[in-house]
């Protein structure tokens, strides 16, 4: 049996509670939600925080409020069954709707919340192991060593962030709210992760991620695509968020691309939307697109399957999904 | 803290770190609740909180506490079982029962919320839950049935709340299954729910890691941290003086080697000087809590000096790599090589028209049974030691026990709990086993060590990785004039099985097909890996894929039919094949025939469209191995059946029911021996001291050879009531029969006698009635060196049709069918044996497709379920599985095996069908997507479209031992 290591166990019911638990041992506490990523980990003797604060009680951050024309504000602590089955978020937020619901199995998705999802650890071939196994190969950048086993010499961490959930916020710009004693800030999604796979959130240790905030649907079409060996359980080992929003002639005037999976943060396909907005979805804008991901798209050899194929998987998986929703665009 | 379970409420204190999964188990004893992984990656461990399915394994206890709890337990609080345990009973979905709870719970989420779900919405509301035994197949009928009954009778479906259902017939059949039961039986050929199907769909079922003994200490293993390195030096002080440490102990306590073949006995409970894979035990502790003993191993201090690690069959071979084993021939990390020719191949290429040579590669993969390996030793002041342990193998390990523990065979009683599937992995003798054992001989306590699922993936003992050169000759009609197979087994650090497999990889492409002229040469090497051993099919899978795969393509160059150039070798019913194996009934060619109508095979072959194919494979298998392991004369099963003054039979047998129903199936023969009802035999297994020996379930040789012995036992006491019948009604005992409750005169049913009375007057004349019986097969060796390996008593046959679509642009494959006809002799019970068909093509599924048990620099890949891919309910296909009887004369009531045989011919029909639908020729499982692009990229550059190994190591076989075909070879 696997077992977590000890811990001291704090329940705040307010986030206010929460802040000041923050405050008194941040440098060696945790922050849970539905524990589902952490759990797992500190099983594996990845982390042995001193303090997990449980956030689950809060009940402020379990709600979602608004509608598709003011937008909605999504509590950082509700599940991610019940988001996959809303039907505004279905309806309006596809992309969002599609990632939720392809995440890992029912039960995870029972327990596992959107800031769970969204402040998931990255993960790696070679730190996802066991305690003995890490020793084996010996520790890497990732914790507690100065070796990156995927890139040797690498000065910085490959690990992976394999978050469905994160591209698709970034596909339809979503913002994040974030909290402390110090106050509450919002940020576009994309400006919580940075390229590092042992530090890839900015976030200081004594905030919480309170919100997802989506803009007024305004038109959106959107679609999640998720490459992996199984359909179920398994994380992605590419994501493909895509979103657009046309005019009354059909041209893009909003378009974004975003990759999960294939680096220690999304990669939003900077040129998607040079190519796209004021053009029509055609065969020709797809196949640049996909060509300009499949550029950007470089996955190391830490996940399942092949880097290789994960790369020439980008293309693939980009023109299928900007061909789904020329198709939905089509139909609407 | 207060716990609301089951609608009971509950008090008990929580550590922090407590999982509710360990609550329940450990501090309530609601071990229903089951777990494969402790990770959140198998599902095992499902139970429903506030309604939802959740991981119990990754929620915290003192986070649930205001919640509503359903455990499995709660389901038939007032012992009638629920509408959707009835539906798993009826419809077979239960084998091992492991993952049985997790599916109830799931299965239960969805119908409390969804009425009339979907097939997919059922195969998605189970997707996180992991079933090695059934193919799914009958778990998501059980579900869809559930779901129609609960909507004509309004059943409650609320866990903890007593249930108004009334329970139905005790099973159901269909029409066309009633029209084709047989008339003359009562048991035998009817879909009866398993034995002890009840306890597994209540949780009541105990598995070994449920139980546990007052003064219970907890062991734990040591590991290598080095696949490949010298022990310079293990201290123990430091751990030893933690509180609540009551042992440790390393190879100096266990210095005794073994091995399950005699011949090559390899193995230490722990590695003694050096380690030869990542994983090894090196040292174990005894301690009073499970996070003492996790404490003390991080305070043994093990310092090792690195040696080379030697990680592929190459560098085994390579003279500069190093040696892994010192001792003795195995040196040059060679541990076996067979070398035989049967006829003369050199004669036969060249009486060949075409011939074709090609090289395959089969990876090697883990058995993955969800029940993690377990054992609890707990040895008394009368010097007893008794050991519950999950094992296929209770005889063997009582002799490994005995052995190196240096104690007497009277003084050692191995008893196995429910064991949650096995399919070879359990079949071997474990370092846990005998170190629990030791470790309860010093503390004198019971002692458990169960394992986790990583340290299950480094005792592993599964597929053999092996590299295949395949050589054949065929005349211009197809008909195949010699064949020449040479293989190289990776075989990971231990002899294991090993041996065996070296032979079993050469022994039975003889049994499929009428091969005139035959050699084989095969060798396997040891290294740094864990030790390889028998998986489902043993050696034989890997030979099948070459074949299956290569003769498609001769019949495409021949331009034959790929059908019917398999017709024109298929070896005939009762002949002897060119190595000297006894072939007897055989439904081969009722087997193609079926699956090619069932399928549409030629109608569809060549026609489904781009990206979409169907591919043939057929096959053939053991039921049993002919020669025991340890060589001697003694019979291969014994059985007792002993009838009480009620009136009722019990069974006596060490036979081992791993989840495929042996218990099932040996009380069914009794039953219809008898002339009883299935509720009126009841069965004891696999107890060394209770039940006579049976050599273990392995070899597919339980329904043949412990059949066989039931029903010698059974009819042996039948006698005794015959003889009184006989003298009661005045008809001669050979005209009397046996059923339903009476036994009475053949020719007229109204002369007999009740059997309540009949066994009365039995017991007053002869006492106690007993029956014992057992089972050896003929002497079935060959006149050769090396013939104990292949003969079996009978053999069974399998023909499968695959259908794919194939995303050309993805790689990606999708079985969407498979149709497998299986002759297994006779269908004692149709539902499990189309359970072990339905099982048998998932695991063949998982081979095919994404399997694979693989090392880089000595270092497990994926040991975990979620790297470890295997399959879920979302990539099974719509299995198919027709039963043909053969009828077989020499097992019981003609039975044959049914569950290894069926995943042989599924891996390479799938490949066959990748190839109709796509024109590639992917020659190395598991076919993964990149494989499936990079074949197609190397088609559309003008290549064959083929990938696969392209050489095949330089290797000097020993000089092959030349055996003249038997006289009468047909």
């Amino acid at each position: 049996m696997m077992r977590l290591p000890t811990f001291e166990h704090k329940r705040p019911a307010s986030l206010r509670q929460a802040f000041d638990l923050l405050k008194d041992s941040s440098e060696d506490s945790l922050l849970v939600a539905g524990g589902t990523d952490l759990y797992p980990n500190m099983k594996r003797r990845q982390c042995e925080p001193r303090t997990v604060i449980s956030i689950a009680r809060i009940r402020r951050l379990k709600r979602i409020i608004g509608n598709q024309n003011s937008g909605l504000e999504i509590g950082a602590n509700t599940v991610l069954s019940d988001l996959g089955a809303d039907p505004v978020v279905a309806k309006y937020y596809t992309v969002l709707s599609e990632a939720a619901t392809q995440i890992a199995s029912p039960q995870i998705r029972e327990t596992g919340t959107i800031g769970g999802n969204l402040c998931q650890d990255t993960r790696c071939n070679y730190y996802d192991m066991s305690y003995e196994w890490r020793s084996g190969v010996n520790f890497c950048l990732k914790h507690g060593g100065n070796v990156c086993h995927v890139a040797s010499g690498s000065k910085r961490c490959w690990a992976v962030f394999a978050s469905d959930i994160a591209p698709a916020c970034m596909a339809i710009g979503s913002r994040l709210r974030l909290a402390s004693s110090r106050g509450e800030r919002t940020m576009p999604a994309r400006e919580l992760y940075q390229n590092d796979g042992a530090a890839h959130l900015r976030k200081s240790k004594d905030e919480i991620l309170t919100d997802l905030l989506l803009p007024p649907s305004d038109g959106l079409i959107s679609t999640y695509l998720k490459l992996r060996r199984r359909d179920a359980i398994d994380f992605p080992i590419l994501g493909v968020a895509a979103a657009v929003r046309l005019d009354s002639k059909g041209n893009c005037r909003y378009a974004k691309i975003v990759l999960g999976a294939i680096g220690s943060c999304p990669v939003q396909v900077a040129e998607a939307e040079q190519i796209l907005l004021g053009k029509r979805l055609t065969q020709d804008t797809i196949e640049s697109v996909a060509t300009a991901a499949y550029r950007v798209a470089k996955p190391q050899d830490n996940t399942d399957l092949t880097f290789s194929y994960r790369k020439s998987m980008t293309k693939v998986y980009v023109s299928d999904a900007l061909t789904k929703l020329a198709a939905k665009a089509e139909y609407s | 803290m207060r716990f609301k379970i089951n609608g009971r409420t509950y008090r008990t204190n929580v550590r922090p770190n407590q999982t509710l999964l360990e609550l329940l188990r450990e501090d309530l004893g609601l071990t229903g609740t089951k777990h494969g992984c402790e990770l959140g990656e198998c599902g095992a461990c499902t139970v429903l909180i506030g309604g939802k399915p959740r991981l119990s394994c990754l929620t915290l206890a003192s986070e649930v506490r205001s919640f509503e709890i359903g455990t499995v337990e709660g389901l038939a609080p007032d012992c009638k079982l629920h509408v959707l345990q009835q539906a798993f009973a009826e419809t077979g979905a239960v084998q091992c029962g492991y993952c049985t709870p997790g599916m109830l719970m799931s299965g239960l989420a969805l119908l409390q919320t969804t009425s009339n779900p979907s097939e997919r919405e059922i195969r998605e509301a189970l997707s996180g839950n992991i079933c090695r035994c059934s193919g799914y197949n009958k778990i998501i009928e059980a579900v869809r049935l559930a779901s129609l009954r609960k909507e004509s009778t309004q059943h409650h479906l609320q866990i903890g709340e007593s249930h108004s259902g009334q329970r139905s017939a005790p099973w159901s059949m269909d029409e066309e299954r009633e029209h084709r039961m047989p008339k003359e039986f009562s048991v035998i050929g009817r879909p009866i729910p398993k034995v002890g199907v009840e306890s597994k769909l209540t949780g009541q079922a105990k598995y070994t890691d449920d139980l546990s003994f007052p003064n219970m200490l907890y062991g734990k293993i040591l590991r290598s941290t080095h696949s490949h390195a010298k022990i310079v030096s293990i201290s123990k002080d430091r751990a030893m003086s933690l509180d609540g440490v009551r042992a440790i102990i390393t190879a100096e306590d266990l210095p005794i080697k073994y091995g399950i073949m005699p011949t090559s006995e390899d193995e230490r409970a722990f590695a003694l000087r050096k380690v030869r894979y990542f994983g090894e035990p090196v040292a174990a502790v005894a301690a009073d809590s499970p996070d003492i003993a996790q404490k003390a191993l991080e305070y043994i201090d093990v310092k090792y000096e690195p040696l080379q690690s030697v990680n592929s069959i190459e560098e085994a071979l390579s003279k500069n790599s190093a040696s892994i084993h010192e001792d003795g021939e195995c040196s040059n990390n060679i541990h076996k090589t067979v070398s035989l020719e049967f006829g003369d191949v050199e004669q036969g290429f060249k009486e060949a028209d075409y011939t074709r040579e090609d090289t395959f590669f089969y990876e090697g993969s883990n058995h993955v049974a969800l029940e993690e390996h377990s054992a609890i030793a707990s040895y008394g002041a009368d010097g007893k030691l008794t050991e519950w342990s999950s094992t296929q193998v209770p005889h063997y390990l009582q002799r490994t026990l005995c052995k190196v523990l240096g104690l007497q065979a009277s003084k050692v009683r191995v008893i196995v709990p429910e064991v949650g599937g096995g399919f070879g992995g359990k079949s071997d003798i474990f370092s846990h086993e005998l170190v629990a054992a030791k470790l309860s001989m010093l503390c004198s306590q019971p002692v458990k060590i169960t394992c986790t699922r990583e340290e299950v993936f480094y005792l592993h003992r599964g597929r053999h990785p092996t590299l295949m050169r395949l050589k054949t000759g065929f005349k211009g009609d197809g008909r195949i004039s010699a064949l020449h197979l040479k293989a190289l087994l990776d075989g990971g650090a231990y002899g294991s099985y090993g041996v065996a497999t070296t032979y079993y990889v050469g022994a039975l492409q003889t049994a499929t097909y009428k091969i005139p002229n035959y050699k084989y040469e095969g060798l396997r090497v040891y290294t740094n890996k864990p030790p390889c051993g028998p998986k489902r099919g043993h050696g034989t899978p890997q030979p099948r894929f070459a074949i299956e795969c290569q003769i498609d393509k001769a019949s495409e160059d021949l331009g034959i039919d790929p059908v019917e150039i398999r017709r024109r070798n298929l070896v005939n019913p009762f002949s002897t094949s060119v190595n000297y194996l006894r072939i007897t009934s055989c439904g081969l060619q009722e087997c193609i025939e079926k699956v090619l109508s069932a399928s549409e095979f030629q109608k569809k072959r060549g026609h489904l469209g781009q990206g979409n194919g169907i591919g043939f494979a057929v096959s053939s298998y053991i039921s049993g191995a002919g020669l025991p392991i340890f060589w001697n004369n003694m019979p291969h099963s014994s059985a007792e059946v002993r009838i009480d003054r009620d009136g009722k039979a019990t069974v006596y047998s060490m036979a081992t029911d791993i989840g495929q129903g042996s218990d099932s199936v040996l009380s069914f023969i009794v039953a219809e021996a008898l002339g009883l009802d299935v509720s009126d035999v009841s069965i004891v297994s696999a107890d060394t001291d209770l039940t006579p020996v049976d050599l273990g379930s392995y070899s597919s040789r339980v329904t043949f050879m412990a059949g066989n012995a039931v029903l010698e036992a059974a009819k042996n006491v039948r006698e005794l009531l015959f003889e009184v019948a006989s003298r009661e009604i005045g008809v001669p005992q050979s005209d009397l029969v046996s059923r339903e409750g009476r036994i009475y005169f053949r020719d007229d049913p109204s002369k007999g006698i009740d059997w309540t009375q009949a066994v009365r007057k039995a017991e007053s004349q002869f006492g106690a009635l007993v029956g014992t019986g057992s089972y050896k097969p003929p002497n079935l060796a060959g006149p050769y060196k090396g013939s104990g390996v292949g003969p079996s008593p009978a053999y069974s046959f399998s023909a499968c049709v695959a259908e794919v679509r194939c995303n050309s642009s993805t790689g990606h494959v999708e079985v969407k069918n498979v149709w497998l006809a299986h002759d297994l002799g006779r269908s004692i019970n149709p539902l499990l044996a189309e359970g072990q068909i339905e099982g048998s093509v998932v695991m063949a599924l998982g081979e095919a497709l994404m399997e694979e048990h693989t090392f880089k620099d000595g270092m497990h890949k994926s040991p975990s379920m979620l790297g470890y891919k295997t399959p879920t309910p979302l990539e099974v296909p719509e299995i198919h599985p027709i039963i043909v009887e053969s009828i077989d004369p020499e097992g019981p009531f003609g039975a044959k095996e049914v569950g290894q045989g069926p995943l042989l011919p599924v891996v390479p029909a799938i490949a066959n069908a990748i190839h109709d639908a796509l024109g590639i020729r992917i020659d190395q499982v598991p076919i993964t997507p990149n494989k499936i692009l990079t074949a197609l990229t190397d088609k559309l550059k003008g290549g064959t479209g083929r990938v696969g190994p392209n050489s095949f190591p330089q290797v000097e076989f020993k000089e092959a031992l030349k055996v003249d075909p038997p006289k009468i070879f047909s």
